[in-house]
């Protein structure tokens, strides 16, 4: 019988053909040959490198404040990008931001996927009236606009971190839900899983065995692409004064300090949304490069 | 994994093969319970209706009678087809064997044990006895997984061990034509077709059942390629001592491989008994529309008989009384008003069909290709 | 078609309750009693004692729910805590005000959307493509309210050419322009995205080889494949509009746009809640409607879908 790849893996030590590069291996090689993908990673791992060890760089006070260093340009007396409106490095300042500004659009994403992504497996898996139930709840909360919905709840819960990741999670919590449902609808009608049903496995076992690796896939890009976007609603979220309180350093509060002062320092005033735009960004990309790394029928 | 041959259908080859690290024995005859008489699976009274909603201005809701009262038994080591168009309910009907859509009337009963009955065999029993290949070969199997992994699923889930299975899984592969050495760490997408389904049936097999239903299993394969899958399951069969129920729309392979045929039409059973009988001489007008439709290679022999015409009704909504009379050539008044039963057809017991008006036994089709022909 | 239009509104019925339910329930979560709010400085104790009965604050939380539900199907949104006016008159004026703002935002983001997103499917794998799919990732991406301060920056600071707040006199669009670009960037993006990949697909059909086959020039075929890609871009932009006017209050607030963003960021920081709430749900209930007139658009358009 003909193979049907033209290239053979050499077998191993028991004469078995080696196992060919399952799927994820096959993302990963796509991935790391994506140039673009791989300067994203290279700019993030940067970022995030320097916001875990911010308080080892050797870097000022970002809660020094100073009267008479208000507002000061670029390179000012060893302030590489000059002062904010109440005298701190911004450098410093902006890096101290990235702790909390990634922190508080990330963790919401991972807490939704958690969450929307067990709601989503388990409505779609078992389908019928409970899956009805299940999506129409959801379903509520999702006919909200999503910074509708954050602005909402964290003006009712007050400002503060915390609240802000709470607000966020019950934002994404629904998309989440919605694509995981949507998904395992339909790996659980392909004919494979009513196979491994007729072996009279359980359903955790198949769920678990089957559905699961089939699954995650789609779940993680939608995850993924959903990171840029709470990145930009938390600190939008800290811009309104809803997040992030002063004086800690967050880019989105930042921006709502250093807005009265637009017209006397414009450049620094617009620094921490560069950061911001930066870091969306990349993680847009890198979120499209995964998507297409997985496109394949393979 | 071997089956012994029960001594009741054939001797056993004075060379039985040595146990194997990872072959294990099962008497097929330790299993056998009702005895040879006993059929391995009597159908009665099958139904599943579709709900799909919409109700109507008048209140009713649109259901779809993909199965509608279906009747028929399979006997130990035959090979039962069932044809029919498009939309007849076959693939339902396998599906309602399997349980994997719960049946809304009628009962299984399987070598004697009713299934899913207070006293009877459990689902789960009824899984480790009749196994499935599906057909689209892709499909069934998941993407992520290794053929070896796929193989050895079923067999983890009866309790096997890791290294059990796995041997199982490889001695399977073996036996289906595809050496484990070269195939068990592939992925689905690294086979064609024909290697598939033999995934699929080693998938099957790994459960060791007695009955295997083939839904559909070669129609979607190139003619060379399902020829030699049909002659694999030929071949297992006789070594294996299984029974077949074997589902398709082609009328040439259903004639090569089965011992008895069920002619289903719009979610019932319009005709059954032995291969030969329905091919040489149906009576069912249905099925000879069906039989005489085939294009003939012969040129000499030309389609007499008129053809099917139209498309089958609305399965929502179908004829009253016998369904087929909206098509059929000889349909009366009378067909309209009550539906046919099943009744055995005159001059043989093991022929039945549902019809007010059946066919004479002289009513003959254009003999069908040779046998041969299909290599 | 009418049944169809009858299912989807049944089924946009429980879904508005819900939302209506959430709603109440947000301004309970507040902490303190939200009832405390309604009631004036000073007030005696048996003024308190008819607020809090006019308001069922007495009653167990699904009755006062009923009655506030009661209340809001007739028009009674409740009173401004801080201006005393009714809460629909000072939502009313600022709807009107984020419409225009988010109606200028999406014919922006249409016309720049549709024709990025044309010229992107037309030139597929060349280097346009890849631009014009770098500049929608960029709007999908960008802070849209940091747009608005670099807008303003190199706008109103630098050239001085446009203002940097306010809505102005109704006349007057200069106030229009830098907020509108500002919302658009991101359903710019969207559309551009949605448009690229409608185009690439309605091309890729056969119809449109038999199109050409026939002779056709291609502005001829270009306009059957506009008709092709229409449903998609009218639903796209419906979502994005109903977005937008839900999530105006970013850019609202950076250029002091008097509309329900700018109303809600008030509401919150004066505690108002009747005004928060009211406007909460305003929204909310407007983007209910919009995604079920995109539905029901894009039920017309499918020609797949049976009419009686």
């Amino acid at each position: 019988m003909s193979t049907a790849v033209a290239t053979a893996p050499a077998p191993t030590a028991s004469g078995f053909r080696r196992p060919s590069t399952g799927f994820w291996q096959t993302v990963g090689r796509r991935l790391s040959r994506d140039p673009v993908t791989l300067a994203c990673a290279a700019i993030l791992l940067l970022i995030v490198l320097a916001a875990l060890f911010a308080p080892w760089l050797g870097l000022d006070d970002p809660y020094k404040q100073s009267m008479v260093r208000r507002l000061k340009p670029f390179g000012y007396q060893g302030h590489w990008l000059g002062t904010d409106e109440l005298g701190r490095d911004m450098l410093s300042r902006l890096v101290y931001g990235g702790r909390s500004s990634l922190f508080t659009g990330f963790v919401p994403v991972v807490l939704a996927t958690l969450i929307g992504g067990l709601l989503g497996i388990v409505a779609g898996y078992l389908g019928g009236r409970w899956n009805m139930v299940i999506m129409r709840c959801i379903d509520v909360f999702y006919a909200f606009p999503s910074v509708l919905l954050a602005v909402a709840i964290s003006g009712v819960l007050g400002a503060g971190q915390f609240n802000s990741i709470v607000s966020l999670t019950l934002v994404f919590v629904p998309a989440v839900a919605r694509i995981a449902e949507s998904v395992t609808t339909r790996v659980r009608n392909e004919d494979f899983v009513d196979a491994a049903r007729a072996t009279g496995a359980s359903t955790t076992s198949v769920l678990f065995h089957h559905v699961l690796s089939n699954v995650l896939g789609p779940i993680l890009v939608y995850a993924s692409s959903l990171i840029s976007v709470s990145i930009v609603i938390a600190s939008g979220l800290s811009f309104l004064g809803l997040g992030v309180t002063p004086p800690n350093a967050d880019w989105g509060l930042m921006l709502n300090t250093l807005r009265q002062s637009i017209y006397v320092a414009p450049v620094t005033a617009i620094l921490p949304g560069i950061m911001i735009f930066i870091t969306s960004m990349c993680f847009s990309l890198m979120s499209d490069g995964l998507r297409s790394a997985m496109d394949v029928k393979a | 994994m071997i089956y012994t041959r029960p001594a009741a259908f054939t001797p056993r080859s004075a060379a039985a093969p040595q146990a194997e690290p990872g072959d294990f024995r099962v008497d097929l005859q330790e299993r056998d319970r009702g005895g040879p008489a006993q059929p391995m699976l009597i159908v009665s009274g099958l139904k599943k209706h579709f709900d799909i909603g919409g109700r109507s201005i008048g209140g009713q809701r649109t259901v779809v009678r993909a199965v509608d009262g279906v009747d028929f038994t399979v006997r130990k080591g035959e090979t039962l087809g069932i044809v029919g168009e498009s939309g007849c309910g076959k693939s339902t009907t396998a599906r309602l064997l399997m349980h994997l859509i719960q049946p809304d009337a009628g009962s299984i009963i399987f070598d004697g044990d009713e299934v899913n009955a207070v006293r009877g065999m459990s689902i789960s029993e009824l899984r480790r006895n009749m196994q499935m290949v599906f057909q689209d070969s892709y499909a069934s199997l998941n993407p992520r997984l290794t053929i070896r992994e796929s193989v050895a699923y079923g067999p983890r889930v009866t309790g096997l061990s890791a290294a059990q299975a796995r041997a199982r899984s490889e001695s399977l592969l073996e036996m289906v034509g595809l050496e484990p050495s070269n195939f068990a760490n592939r992925y689905p997408h690294e086979l064609s077709g024909g290697q598939r389904q033999r995934v699929n049936i080693a998938r099957a097999l790994a459960m060791a059942p007695r009955v295997l239903i083939l839904d559909e299993s070669v129609s979607a394969l190139d003619k060379s390629v399902e020829a030699q899958v049909l002659n694999l399951l030929r071949r297992l069969k006789a070594e294996l001592g299984l029974t077949y129920i074997f589902i398709s729309h082609d009328l040439n392979v259903v004639h090569y491989i089965s011992d008895r045929v069920l002619v289903m039409y719009l979610g019932q059973v319009v005709e059954s008994g032995p291969v030969d009988a329905i091919y040489a001489a149906p009576r069912h007008p249905y099925t000879r529309a069906l039989l005489s439709s085939r294009p003939s290679m012969d040129p000499r022999r030309r389609i007499e008989t008129a053809p099917l015409s139209g498309d089958p009704p609305n399965p929502i909504n179908p004829p009253s009384g016998c369904r087929f009379r909206t098509r059929c050539p000889q349909a009366r008044p009378q067909c309209g008003q009550e539906p046919p039963a099943l009744a055995p057809a005159p001059g043989s017991d093991s022929h039945v069909v549902a019809c007010h008006f059946p066919l004479s036994s002289s009513a003959t089709v254009p003999s069908p290709p040779a046998k041969g022909a299909l290599q | 078609m009418l049944r169809y239009v009858l299912r989807r509104l049944l089924y946009a019925l429980p879904i508005a309750f819900g939302v209506s339910l959430v709603c109440f329930t947000l301004v309970h979560l507040a902490p303190g009693d939200p009832i405390d709010s309604i009631i004036p400085e000073g007030a005696s104790e048996e003024a308190i004692a008819q607020i809090k009965a006019d308001y069922g604050a007495d009653q167990p939380l699904p009755m006062q729910y009923l009655k506030w539900l009661g209340r809001v199907v007739t028009g009674d949104l409740g009173q401004s805590i801080k201006s005393g006016r009714p809460v629909t008159q000072e939502i009313a004026p600022a709807i009107v005000n984020s419409v225009i703002l988010a109606s200028a935002g999406i014919a922006l983001a249409l016309i720049a959307g549709c024709g990025l997103g044309t010229i992107a499917g037309y030139a597929r794998r060349r280097a346009v493509d890849s631009v014009i799919t770098g500049i929608a990732i960029t709007g999908i991406s960008i802070p849209h309210y940091w747009l608005g301060m670099v807008l303003v920056v190199v706008f109103s600071v630098g050239l001085n050419w446009l203002p940097a707040s306010g809505m102005g006199s109704p006349a007057d669009l200069s106030h229009l322009i830098l907020p509108a670009i500002a919302l658009s960037a991101i359903p710019t993006g969207i559309i551009a995205r949605s448009v690229r990949a409608a185009v690439i697909e309605v091309r890729k059909q056969e119809f449109v080889q038999t199109l050409y086959a026939k002779g056709l020039s291609d502005v001829a075929v270009f306009r059957h494949v506009a008709r092709n890609v229409a449903p998609t871009v009218l639903a796209v932009m419906g979502l994005q509009f109903a977005q937008m006017l839900g999530g105006s209050i970013l850019v609202e607030t950076v250029f002091s746009w008097p509309g329900t963003g700018f109303l809600m960021n008030a509401a919150i920081f004066s505690r108002d809640l009747p005004v928060l709430q009211g406007t909460i749900l305003m929204l909310a209930m407007l983007f209910v409607v919009m995604n079920l007139m995109v539905d029901i658009l894009q039920m017309l358009f499918d020609p797949r879908v049976k009419r009686h």
